[in-house]
């Protein structure tokens, strides 16, 4: 067991490395650009003519610590060892959660090879963990979102995280309990059902959070939340495949 | 199982319950608590309050969808 936790820590702190590159490369450009928009909203409260753009352009480029708040960490810090490690922490822990969730479900859940089981689960994991709460409570990009409601919304995405866990739960015990009658394929489709309606509850009756600014760049906000979106899925697809490969013995790993 | 098949091969036999679980405990939460100061220290909740961890992991917790400022 000890051996299967440190292969799941492994296999999240590779993939922790291609979730890195991809954010580096396709999220923080739009990070920047958020940042950058966010300064010059707070220098200039009228920043439409040009000249006072061009000003707001030269005050962040220059010195923004000077601005309004004293800068802890450097933006270049933050965008480069801060995002690093965060990623890597985060993607850690995730392998080795996801190496207990397997030991718990190999064998007794699913009953695949090793590889398999590993692919399905990241699958199961990345939808239930991250994408469903994700489709009510989307990734922001920094300025999105009040400073006063954070641990508002922090409940509310747990809420839904925690709700979409309990569904899938009672989907699974709903699927075994149909696995006799109706066989594996469609006692899979019932579960799966069984989930999609729960969810779908449970966002519709969970309040809505809108604190995007009026008029703020509407493609900014979507290559945002396409980057965090790609981030998580390289991830978990990443702790799937590099753990399957690392559970299973050396002649399987390149047997054709 | 036909040849052609993709995936084939048989499932391994599950590991006992009673040796997951003291790892199950203690890892589980080492993990968790690990995600919890990427994700939530010196935002929602703080353990320190100097808001470095927060300054720190900042591009991280926005890009990996925690809700932020």
């Amino acid at each position: 067991m000890g051996q299967l936790l440190l292969r799941g820590m492994l296999a999240g702190l590779m993939a922790s490395l291609l979730a890195f590159g991809f954010a580096k490369i396709i999220g923080e450009p739009q990070v920047e650009r958020a940042i950058a928009l966010e300064e010059q909203g707070h220098s200039h409260t009228h920043s439409h003519s040009g000249a006072a753009e061009a000003q707001a352009e030269h005050s962040h480029d220059g010195n923004a610590e000077a601005a309004d708040e004293p800068e802890l960490v450097s933006r270049e810090v933050q965008a480069g060892a801060g995002l690093l490690v965060g990623v890597a922490v985060y993607g850690t822990a995730l392998g080795g959660l996801f190496a207990l969730a397997y030991a718990f479900i190999s064998g007794r859940l699913l009953h695949l090879p090793p590889r398999s089981t590993a692919l399905v689960l990241a699958a199961i994991g990345f939808l239930v963990l991250y994408f469903v709460p994700y489709l009510k409570y989307p990734a922001n990009p920094p300025a999105v979102g009040q400073g006063e409601t954070i641990g508002y919304r922090t409940q509310l995405y747990f809420a839904m995280l925690v709700f979409s866990l309990m569904a899938l739960a009672i989907a699974v015990s709903f699927g075994r309990q149909a696995f006799e009658k109706l066989g594996g394929w469609n006692a899979s489709i019932l579960g799966a059902g069984v989930y999609l309606v729960l969810v779908a509850i449970a966002a519709y009756a969970l309040p809505a959070i809108n604190e995007v600014p009026e008029k703020y760049p509407a493609d900014l906000l979507w290559n945002f939340r396409i980057a965090a979106l790609g981030t998580q899925a390289i991830l978990w697809a990443a702790i799937g495949l590099l753990f399957g490969w690392l559970v299973v013995g050396s002649r399987e790993r390149f047997a054709r | 199982m036909s040849q052609s098949a993709i995936i084939s091969g048989t499932s391994a036999a599950p590991i006992p319950l009673k040796e997951i679980l003291p790892w199950a405990v203690f890892a589980g939460l080492l993990f968790i608590l690990a995600m919890y100061f990427v994700g939530i220290e010196e935002g929602a909740m703080s353990i320190f309050n100097s808001m470095y961890v927060h300054e720190f992991v900042h591009d991280g917790r926005h890009l990996l969808g925690f809700p932020c400022h």
